[in-house]
């Protein structure tokens, strides 16, 4: 936390000059069912704010990008929070780009799951999708090569999980106790990480391959009795090491995707992929609508032991792009376990309103979610969303 | 008869026709064309839509274009979208081929994610607009055959009209009518016929300006399709040709970097 008051300490002398622009939203969550614990509402509303501060000198080869994030939660004190999601310098010189401050990097090409993608950590009160990510301090030098890109990260510092609180829906049983956060490192959050990756495209073929050498971004939960006889999950961070593969095919209107990796930690180590397609019919029914159909294949080798819900599972879904004037677009999916009954079905809705607003809703729903199954303490918490956001 | 029919058709036809046929003519026409607008190497340019539906409610798109002449090839672009808001930050690599599929790549600023597309969909619309990616794209003299129809006058210009008919299937037009300007070799119209052969839009040109003394391009391009009433105007602004644009401008990385 030292860290983030130092930084927007830096910042005021610097935005003389820029531009400003951001997002500010008003939503609310509705959850039809009946909590499963004490003291948990059936909606929310929360406001949110991300402004964004760009500047650009030496001829465009520096820029600086601030964007601090808050958000106001009605009924979960964890969701209420703020995070620097970016606070990051780049010099692009020829033929290489250095970066340092705090960053977000994206890896990966499935939709289901982003096996890959292991820079960030996770903002998981955001929403239980696990798509928003917490900034992370870090120096990159990306090489622009014929044969490549080369991406070398140091990563400095780690960003804990953010976990709902107890009165919070989309929450774990018993609750994560957030302020006692183990590590196996001694050095605990302030480990530094290394990561390389390099990536290019030949052809139709677009690929990834990258290690990384650090604190996992995810943590075991370890089920703990406090002092008050409380039983809480404490998080326990490993250090780990993985190889990644991510490759996508582009052939016609068929996308190939697969992300693979090979995840060594202390207990042993294991490998996950995800691999399918999305499959885009154009202009369905004589209208301008795309539809995109989609099926990926989810799999962990540690099977009933992985900590992930998604050890033998299918996704199944579609992607309708009206390509109007609004942008209206629709998502809607369904993962189905395997070797449970269990399944999650997801809908994401939105379209633009003028040219400054924009309206999205969301529907997430869990059904016949076995007992063992990590979403088990989310069986109760089908809710619907709905957001409206104005751009400046 | 017959004899004297081409002895009047080879009297009356002026001399450079002769032994062409009327695709070799409109080949010959769509070369010129291209060969009078090779050499800029790259430009930067702003450009505006204007979107317009049939009751006159009106919507804005704003974006930046950087395109790098490709020897041998079709160009590369780098489009980065400015307005509406929601988008803004959006930004769209392309590689465009003579022959074949473009490479495209769509950089999602919210999620830092860089997405590689299928860029078979080339007759959907751009940004809810009535120019189709096809229309706006890298016009390679390969994605089209040809055929010279007539000298004709266009609103006082004296022009050629040819038409050309796409290459590639999945293509939105069985063909298009394209009236070049005879002195500047510039098209100054264009009607597209969709799948069914029926006129589905017209694009003018207008204001062309001449940059570097020999490279034409219009201020204004506007879309008005006939079926559904709605219109677009692009408007260009800002051209800077030979900006020192480079091939590291147009990888993944300058892609993450637009804005």
């Amino acid at each position: 936390m030292r860290l983030w008051r130092w930084m927007v300490c830096l910042i005021p002398s610097l935005l003389s000059a820029g531009e400003w622009s951001g997002y500010a939203e008003l939503q609310g969550r509705y959850f039809p069912q009946d909590a499963a614990y004490e003291n948990q509402s059936d909606h929310l509303i929360s406001l949110a704010f991300q402004p964004e501060y760009y500047q650009r000198w030496d001829n465009g080869n520096q820029s600086l990008l601030v964007v601090p994030f808050f958000r106001w939660d009605s009924e979960d004190e964890e969701r209420t929070h703020g995070d620097i999601r970016e606070l990051i310098w780049t010099y692009a010189g020829n033929r290489w780009e250095a970066q340092a401050g705090v960053g977000k990097v994206f890896w990966g090409v499935t939709e289901a799951l982003h096996l890959v993608d292991t820079i960030n950590q996770t903002d998981l009160v955001e929403n239980p999708d696990g798509e928003q990510k917490l900034g992370q301090p870090l120096i990159k030098l990306s090489l622009e090569r014929d044969w490549g890109i080369v991406d070398f990260y140091t990563l400095i510092g780690f960003r804990e999980r953010s976990f709902p609180a107890e009165e919070g829906r989309l929450r774990s049983h018993p609750p994560v106790d957030q302020d006692h956060a183990e590590y196996e490192s001694d050095r605990e959050e302030r480990h530094l990480d290394f990561a390389l990756r390099w990536s290019h495209y030949i052809g139709d073929w677009d690929i990834g391959l990258a290690h990384f050498n650090g604190t996992s971004r995810d943590p075991l939960l370890i089920p703990r009795i406090s002092n008050r006889g409380e039983i809480s999950l404490i998080p326990f961070y490993e250090q780990m090491r993985q190889t990644s593969l991510d490759l996508q095919a582009t052939k016609g209107d068929w996308l190939w995707k697969l992300e693979a990796i090979h995840r060594s930690i202390d207990s042993g180590s294991y490998n996950a992929a995800t691999g399918g397609f999305e499959y885009t019919l154009v202009g369905i029914a004589d209208t301008d609508m795309d539809l995109g159909l989609l099926g990926e294949y989810l799999y962990d080798d540690r099977g009933d032991d992985a900590t992930t819900p998604f050890q033998n599972d299918i996704f199944i879904g579609f992607r309708l792009t009206a390509n109007d004037v609004d942008g209206s677009e629709l998502l809607a999916g369904v993962i189905k376990d395997m070797d449970e009954d269990s399944w999650m079905f997801n809908l994401e809705a939105s379209r633009r309103i003028g040219s400054d607003w924009k309206t999205s809703a969301q529907i997430r729903l869990w059904s016949d979610i076995a007992e063992q199954d990590p979403l088990y303490s989310l069986r109760r918490d089908d809710y619907a969303e709905l957001t409206l956001t104005r751009f400046f | 008869m017959k004899l004297s029919l081409i002895l009047a058709t080879l009297l009356l036809t002026p001399a450079v026709t002769l032994a062409m046929t009327a695709e070799e003519r409109g080949l010959e026409i769509a070369k010129e064309v291209d060969t009078r607008d090779t050499g800029f190497h790259d430009f930067k340019a702003s450009m505006t839509m204007l979107l317009k539906n049939r009751h006159g409610e009106e919507s804005l798109r704003d974006m930046r274009n950087q395109t790098l002449e490709v020897e041998n090839d079709g160009d590369k672009t780098l489009v980065v979208f400015d307005e509406p808001r929601d988008v803004k930050g959006t930004a769209l690599l392309s590689f465009s081929h003579k022959v074949g599929d473009d490479d495209q790549w769509l950089y999602l600023p919210a999620l830092k994610r860089v997405k590689r597309i299928a860029s078979r969909n080339k007759s959907g619309p751009f940004m809810g607009s009535e120019f189709a990616y096809e229309d706006i794209s890298s016009q390679e003299v390969e994605k089209y055959t040809y055929k010279f129809i007539e000298e004709s006058e266009h609103e006082g210009t004296a022009s050629l009209l040819l038409e050309r008919y796409p290459v590639d299937p999945n293509s939105g037009y069985t063909r298009q009518q394209m009236w070049v300007d005879k002195e500047r070799y510039i098209p100054i119209k264009i009607d597209y016929y969709d799948r069914k052969n029926v006129l589905l839009k017209t694009l003018v040109f207008r204001g062309y300006q001449q940059y570097l003394d020999q490279y034409w391009r219009a201020d204004e391009m506007y879309m008005e399709n006939h079926q559904t009433g709605k219109s677009t105007l692009l408007t260009w602004k800002q051209y800077d040709f030979r900006s020192g644009l480079t091939d590291a401008d147009f990888n993944k990385n300058s892609l993450k970097r637009a804005r």
